[in-house]
């Protein structure tokens, strides 16, 4: 069988989509964060505008809701002078029957130059990409289980702001890792920028066994997991993980998993706290480290228009050939 | 190989001179220099000193205006605009080494007007090489020389013991 090329990346290994951190290079990933400095002084000036995609139109389309992302995706592309459309697609077309790729061929059909898709099925945005004509670009805005890219950036920007190098760092993730497309992503990020110790913490039920095998230390203790620890990553819980048999209870969880400054205390003194949002105050993080001195959650929402700005300028800007 | 000998220092001795004469306009009071990143920005900060400037200069990028990002993509340059004053309202003196087609300094107005809108904004150049596409001309050039298109000039800066010291580079037949 032929080896087949990233279909993230043209010929001369530029990122044309982004729908995986999964087998992106490390000069790839630096090149964003780079760039997304870049456009972090942009959103303080006078006219917090440039005009990159400037008569390019982004449709954003949420299978699935998320209104924090969307919205940033969408601060994003109106910062770069793009178009944004905004389809309720859980609500339209596809109620109605229409399959994918038929909804993508008459969005194609009104000229969009780039989507942005969050799917409830992974590869859906492979699906898409595989489909799109050379000019169109796609990015991965969370599809299942599988992978959310653009949240793994700016958690990897996040952490290059307040950490400065990556090569000295004990990064721990803390929570529903098993159903996490972000937990995903970010241990791909943290792989590939070359964090030396990277641990999952959680209950057995919600910790995959065989992440071992990517050179991730699996801590089912919380506070083995949190010890000496530069960052934090705490993971929503979501509710409906309570209903199955995975987890005893809300308050069972907290008590074991949940972020309080008494366990934050385990790690380094100058440590840092992250989560994706939206954040339960009192199930996996308590509101005091969550407003306290240690956490970056409000700067990682600044970071993430930067870093999404970042992301399509630089997919925009390189040709599928 | 190319035959053409430009001795930067010199130029920059001409150049010191000529912004000299800019700055003391006393229809601008109050003038700033901002140099374009990168050359620019080099002799913005060795003008600054040896003009005996108060305060520090500005530096633009044109990276975010550029016309060809359809055609070249974002490069990865770490350019960044650093604006350490205010500028609406200011008179201007814009600094850079090569002009040549004239797009760099268009997209580098379009980052300042993102700051403010200026009084007045004046252009001198180490070398006009010629080879206009648009209608934008340098109130002080050290050197006006015809260079061919495929020619390449660009600023080179010392490091190390000489550490403000120019030369330039030529790439390309003639």
């Amino acid at each position: 069988m032929l080896a087949r090329r990233n279909p993230q990346l043209n010929s001369h290994g530029e990122l044309i989509h982004l729908l995986s951190i999964e087998g992106l290079p490390k000069a790839v990933l630096t090149q964003i964060l780079d760039t997304a400095g870049t456009f972090l002084a942009v959103n303080d000036r006078d006219v917090k505008k440039v005009p990159l995609l400037r008569g390019k139109s982004v449709f954003n389309l949420f299978f699935e809701n998320s209104t924090r992302t969307r919205t940033t995706f969408e601060i994003a592309a109106k910062r770069l002078s793009a178009d944004v459309i905004n389809l309720d697609i859980a609500r339209s077309s596809t109620a109605k029957g229409e399959s994918l790729l038929d909804t993508i061929a008459n969005l194609s059909a009104m000229h969009a130059d780039m989507f942005v898709v969050r799917h409830a099925e992974s590869g859906a945005p492979y699906l898409i990409a595989q489909h799109v004509a050379p000019h169109v670009h796609v990015v991965n805005a969370g599809d299942g289980r599988h992978a959310h890219p653009t949240q793994a950036l700016l958690d990897m920007y996040t952490i290059r702001h307040f950490k400065r190098d990556f090569t000295q760092l004990t990064v721990a993730i803390v929570g529903d890792i098993v159903h996490s497309r972000v937990a995903r992503s970010d241990i791909h990020a943290l792989a590939t920028l070359g964090v030396p110790e990277i641990r999952a913490v959680g209950p057995k039920t919600l910790v995959p066994g065989d992440l071992a095998a990517m050179g991730v230390r699996v801590c089912n203790d919380m506070a083995e997991g949190l010890k000496d620890a530069d960052v934090v990553i705490m993971l929503r819980l979501q509710n409906e993980r309570m209903n199955g048999a995975l987890l005893p209870s809300a308050g069972e969880y907290f008590k074991r998993y949940g972020l309080t400054a008494e366990k934050l205390a385990l790690a380094r003194p100058d440590a840092i706290v992250m989560h994706p949002g939206p954040i339960n105050r009192g199930v996996e993080i308590e509101s005091a480290v969550a407003d306290g001195t240690h956490s970056v959650i409000l700067p990682q929402v600044t970071f993430g228009i930067a870093v999404r700005m970042a992301v399509m300028s630089t997919i925009a800007g390189n040709s599928a050939r | 190989m190319s035959t053409l000998q430009l001795d930067a220092e010199a130029l920059y001795a001409t150049l010191r001179d000529g912004v000299r004469g800019l700055l003391a306009d006393a229809a601008a009071p109050d003038p700033a220099l901002v140099g374009i990143w990168s050359g620019g920005a080099w002799l913005a900060e060795r003008l600054q000193r040896d003009l005996q400037r108060p305060g520090t200069h500005g530096v633009i990028s044109s990276t975010l205006h550029r016309d060809d990002f359809a055609e070249r993509g974002l490069a990865a340059s770490g350019a960044s605009t650093q604006l350490p004053f205010a500028i609406e309202g200011r008179h201007l003196v814009l600094i850079d080494d090569v002009l040549n087609t004239g797009r760099t300094i268009r997209a580098a107005i379009n980052e300042l007007y993102d700051f403010g809108r200026p009084a007045s904004v004046r252009l001198a150049v180490l070398v006009d090489r010629g080879g206009r596409q648009l209608p934008v001309a340098a109130d002080f050039a050290a050197a006006r020389l015809l260079l061919p298109a495929a020619q390449r000039l660009s600023l080179a800066r010392a490091e190390g013991a000489a550490p403000d010291r120019f030369s330039f580079t030529v790439e390309g037949s003639a």
